[in-house]
């Protein structure tokens, strides 16, 4: 069965991000004036196969451990779906 | 005697091992490079990994590079005392592998940073192999050119290296002063390089091999380049290495 997971990674809370900043400080000079911060990460969505939904899950969190995040300073969150199922979240700490 | 055999690994995208391979006569070396889809150093001294972008550093810098099929006798030949020096993508290699503590982070101004730049030299007797030639808090000069060398280390783990003297590196005036205005890029502790707490790690943002000939417009980095140099030729006759 085909599943398809979207994993979120972010830099861990408390660590400076400049982009975020930056980004933030461009849309403050846009008008957005309640813009109080914006922290930036990147999306990543993988295609995989797996038997069932436990299975998918544990695939997209070892993947998370082994090589997606670096947990140093990053978090991991992620969502699995097969193709018409709502989708499911999930959270690495 | 032989000049020390050093190994350069080359990932797909590493720039600076021809750097390493030119000064390589200079400090005394003899120096080869070696692929990272290979799975033996073989019988060699010391161990280099060059500053680049392994693998075009897509994901994190280095996070693809720690899987390659070589990683694994790096990280014996360390494992057994062997010395280890990564400069600038490959200090980001040694922490996403877990051979040195910490992170290193987008610059906190975004932007790519290639400049000449003071750093002092910390207690070196906790890096004997890599600065066992420069006297303790000695200012020397180096290149810099990263993107993403901002270095990080939760609370815990900085604590422990300032207090193991594992700083061994760190960005300053030319004086040697430590002070915000000197530090390029936004690292904690104004950190430029550590090292591993059996000290024949060492991972650093500057480049020593390109400041080597005094014709590219400084030479501290051989201080660096020939501490390995003289270390080794210090050792007693060890048993080969082969790994």
């Amino acid at each position: 069965m085909r599943w398809i997971a979207e994993v979120h990674v972010q830099l861990r809370p408390g660590i400076a991000d400049p982009e975020g900043l930056t980004i933030a400080g461009g849309l403050r000079a846009l008008g957005f004036a309640s813009v109080s911060e914006v922290r930036s990460g990147k999306l990543l969505r993988v295609s995989f196969e797996a038997d069932e939904v436990d299975q998918a899950r544990g695939q997209v969190e070892a993947m998370c451990r082994r090589l997606l995040a670096n947990p140093v300073m990053e978090t991991a969150t992620w969502e699995v779906r097969a193709d018409d199922e709502p989708s499911e979240e999930a959270r690495l700490a | 005697m032989s000049p020390p055999r050093i190994a350069v690994v080359v990932f797909p995208g590493t720039w600076s091992d021809r750097d390493f391979l030119d000064v390589a006569q200079l400090v005394g070396w003899n120096a080869r490079a070696i692929w990272h889809a290979e799975r033996k150093l073989g019988s060699v001294d010391a161990v280099v990994l060059p500053g680049g972008f392994a693998h075009g550093d897509y994901l994190r810098t280095g996070a693809i590079a720690r899987f390659s099929p070589i990683m694994p006798a790096i990280e014996s030949f360390a494992a057994s005392g062997g010395p280890v020096l990564g400069s600038c993508n490959g200090f980001q290699v040694l922490c996403e592998a877990g051979m040195l503590p910490g992170a290193l982070l987008r610059n906190d101004h975004l932007e790519f940073r290639c400049d000449w730049q003071w750093l002092r030299v910390e207690a070196p007797a906790s890096c004997p192999a890599w600065l066992g030639q420069i006297a303790d808090g000695r200012p020397i000069r180096l290149p810099i050119s990263h993107g993403e060398g901002r270095y990080y280390a939760d609370g815990a783990t900085l604590s422990q290296l300032e207090a193991t003297q594992r700083v061994v590196l760190r960005y300053a005036e030319e004086d040697g002063r430590v002070t915000p205005d000197a530090n390029p890029n936004g690292s904690l502790h104004s950190i430029a390089g550590i090292t591993n707490g059996r000290g024949n790690v060492l991972g650093l943002m500057p480049h020593p091999e390109r400041a080597a000939e005094a014709e590219v417009g400084g030479s501290d980095g051989r201080l660096i380049l020939r501490s390995l140099t003289t270390w080794l030729a210090e050792q007693p006759a060890a048993a080969e290495r082969r790994l």
